[in-house]
């Protein structure tokens, strides 16, 4: 089926659901250019991921459900693969931004598990430890 | 003002992209500017997502699934991109 020959309340549904994503991730991105510190910053991408990413996700699923046969619901396996990924890649960027501002003693919280930033290597240790005797 | 209220998705789709693409600019201005490493990183990722949207709003635009098929590429290649760059900034290689 044609887009032009959808129900107009599906396209305005969707053109209104593309356009709102649409904004939130514009927000988003000008919150990465906007915010002062780092750690502020960390967080803009995360309003594209959640709200940006769904409401272009649902307008998509309500799009191809209504000029295809049945509900097309494989957009949605973007979303959930987005929904799994990006915290845990947030979480690793953190962690090597806190490990290098430690490393260059910028005014971060301490590590709560020993210091790592003066920790030596695995490798070096058994030297280091051998080498007074 | 009648045809473009008749058929809201011949300038809805386009202005999303538009929309998204000046959202991709914003974040390329912190990947040129970004004053550290993990900021350029963060905008990368930032931008992904960015274009994962724009792919998923062309594909309704031309209603391809070739457009689809991309957007689950990068929504893949990105997340593994973004891990491996951090954990080159945290311990100085990739693959230990």
């Amino acid at each position: 089926m044609n887009a032009a020959d959808l129900p107009l309340w599906v396209q305005w549904l969707v053109a209104l659901l593309a356009l709102a994503g649409a904004s939130v991730a514009l927000l988003g991105s000008w919150g990465v250019v906007r915010l002062k510190t780092y750690y502020e910053r960390v967080h803009a991408p995360a309003i594209i991921a959640t709200m940006g990413c769904w409401l272009v996700m649902w307008a998509s699923v309500v799009f191809y459900s209504a000029t295809g046969d049945g509900p097309a619901l494989y957009t949605l396996l973007i979303a959930i693969f987005i929904a799994v990924t990006v915290p845990i890649s947030t979480i690793f960027l953190m962690r090597a931004a806190l490990f290098r501002d430690r490393r260059a003693h910028r005014d971060v919280p301490p590590s709560m598990s020993g210091n790592k930033s003066t920790r030596t290597p695995p490798h070096k240790q058994s030297a280091a430890t051998a080498d007074p005797s | 003002m009648t045809g473009s209220l008749a058929a809201p998705l011949n300038w809805a789709l386009p202005g999303a992209m538009l929309l998204l693409v000046l959202a991709m600019l914003l974040t390329l201005v912190r990947l040129l500017r970004g004053p550290t490493a993990q900021d350029r990183v963060l905008a990368l990722d930032g931008m992904y997502l960015n274009g994962m949207l724009l792919m998923l709003v062309l594909a309704m635009h031309y209603q391809s699934n070739v457009y689809f098929e991309a957007a689950l590429l990068i929504a893949l290649f990105g997340c593994v991109g973004t891990t491996a760059m951090a954990k080159f900034l945290l311990r100085g290689e990739v693959i230990e």
